[in-house]
């Protein structure tokens, strides 16, 4: 858990994924064309893979992997990203964090 | 007496309609209603004064003579409105009935191959033969015709209460009806990816023509954006700022996900596209695709979430009389796509010899 947060607060924006996931992918995509260039952490390529996806889920993410986290508070999955983009609330969070 | 005639034939008719649990429940209250009024006028009315009471009683029988009759009208038009679905439903069923035969035809045959052609794949990893449902698809295929004749009567019913002025409490009542409807539509799809994501993705399922305009299963959000503004006028300053805003984020979304989609893709090209001299598993390779082929069900999903917020969103921008005006549209558009692809399959061929293209 704590690595999660540690590597969560790191920077403005991050993002867990895997290797594997292309609906990851795209919401990396997603920050891109908005202007936001996310950290992201390939937690399969991490040797504490299994701890972190558990860590994630406590935290409330209902997906492990994409959980994005903005100014270091979890946003959520792919679901919650599309969401909030929709709704125009997105772009105010990232503001503090675009290129 | 006269009421005593009515009342037989309403039960008689409740009797016959079972179907309706509603008919029942309509006729009974009347049975109700009229035989206390009757048990009066013999019992209790008697030894009172004869006069004012029997005034009262010919009101009330002439009230409950024409409610009654009103009655009768309504379960009439619902018993003939309950044959004609009942009718369109055996005839899905019939459908959906030669549907399945085809399909279970088309498995064995499946099977016969997979299982004679390549000894060298390891089967474990195939994949079960059951990860396929081909009777979800069928169940899908008849909820999916169901949904589209709910749909357009939803949208007609919009229509007519749009059309006679009703306030914006019930006019606002419908519209949530419709929008509900959609959210119905989504949750089958759901269902149907769980059983075949690739049947679903491959918008087969959709007429024709709709699948012209296919985007991960179904329609473009910012496609249903463009249907529906031009039918708004007017709108305010705000309105139009919003919907821009929505316009351009779903664009992107929309962008994200097709890059998602394409990485997928070349993804799958490079795990089937392995050297065909090398010794390595194929059983393997094969797991590791299907697997892929499951990650395509969260594509569909965002994809739907993305249509259903689009719609939702956008009634939150719009008054209830434009939002009613937009769906309304929607419906319509939907429609006439339809029409269109009958009348494309149903044109006469050219050329003797050459199959008819059946839907």
């Amino acid at each position: 858990m704590e690595k999660v947060m540690r590597l969560a607060t790191e920077k403005g924006v991050v993002i867990f994924t895997k290797s594997s996931c292309c609906l990851c992918y795209a919401v990396n995509v997603l920050f891109q064309e908005v202007g936001v260039y996310p950290v992201v952490h390939e937690i399969d390529k991490d040797p504490d893979c299994k701890e972190m996806e558990k860590a994630i889920k406590r935290l409330g993410c209902n997906a492990p992997v994409p959980a994005v986290f903005i100014g270091g508070r979890l946003v959520g999955s792919t679901n919650e990203v599309m969401s909030l983009h929709l709704s125009g609330s997105l772009i105010p969070l990232l503001r503090p964090y675009r290129m | 007496m006269d009421i005593y005639e009515p009342l037989q034939q309403v039960s008689m008719w409740g009797d016959s309609f079972k179907v309706e649990g509603g008919l029942n429940s309509i006729a009974s209250p009347m049975l109700l209603v009229n035989t206390t009024t009757s048990m009066e006028n013999k019992s209790e009315y008697i030894p009172h004064e004869p006069s004012e009471p029997s005034e009262v009683n010919q009101e009330t029988t002439n009230k409950d003579v024409s409610k009654v009759l009103r009655r009768l009208a309504q379960n009439r038009e619902a018993a003939r409105k309950s044959r004609l679905r009942k009718k369109a439903y055996v005839q899905q069923l019939e459908t959906s009935r030669l549907k399945l035969m085809q399909l279970e035809l088309e498995i064995g045959r499946a099977r016969k191959q997979g299982m004679c052609t390549d000894n060298a794949l390891d089967t474990t990893f195939m994949g079960s033969p059951e990860t396929i449902n081909p009777v979800g698809i069928v169940a899908f295929e008849i909820e999916y015709g169901n949904w589209v004749d709910e749909n357009h009567r939803r949208n007609e019913e919009l229509r007519n209460v749009f059309q006679a002025n009703a306030s914006e409490v019930q006019l606002g009542q419908v519209v949530q009806n419709v929008l509900n409807h959609y959210t119905d539509l989504f949750r089958l799809k759901a269902e149907a990816a769980k059983a075949d994501v690739l049947y679903l993705i491959s918008g087969v399922w959709k007429p024709s023509v709709e699948r012209l305009f296919l985007w991960i299963g179904g329609a473009r959000p910012s496609q249903l954006l463009n249907l529906i503004v031009p039918q708004l006028d007017p709108l305010t300053e705000q309105q139009l700022a919003s919907i821009k805003k929505l316009h351009l984020s779903s664009q992107q979304a929309e962008d994200a996900l097709s890059q998602g989609l394409e990485k997928l893709q070349q993804s799958l090209v490079q795990d089937m596209a392995v050297d065909p001299f090398s010794a390595t598993n194929h059983g393997f390779q094969m797991a590791i695709a299907i697997r892929k082929f499951e990650a395509l069900e969260s594509f569909v999903s965002q994809a739907d979430h993305l249509r259903r917020e689009t719609l939702i969103y956008m009634s939150r921008i719009l008054s209830t009389h434009q939002a009613a005006r937009g769906l309304i549209a929607l419906g319509e558009y939907f429609h006439r796509l339809r029409t269109l692809g009958s009348r494309w399959t149903s044109r006469p061929c050219d050329s003797v010899i050459s199959p008819r293209i059946t839907p």
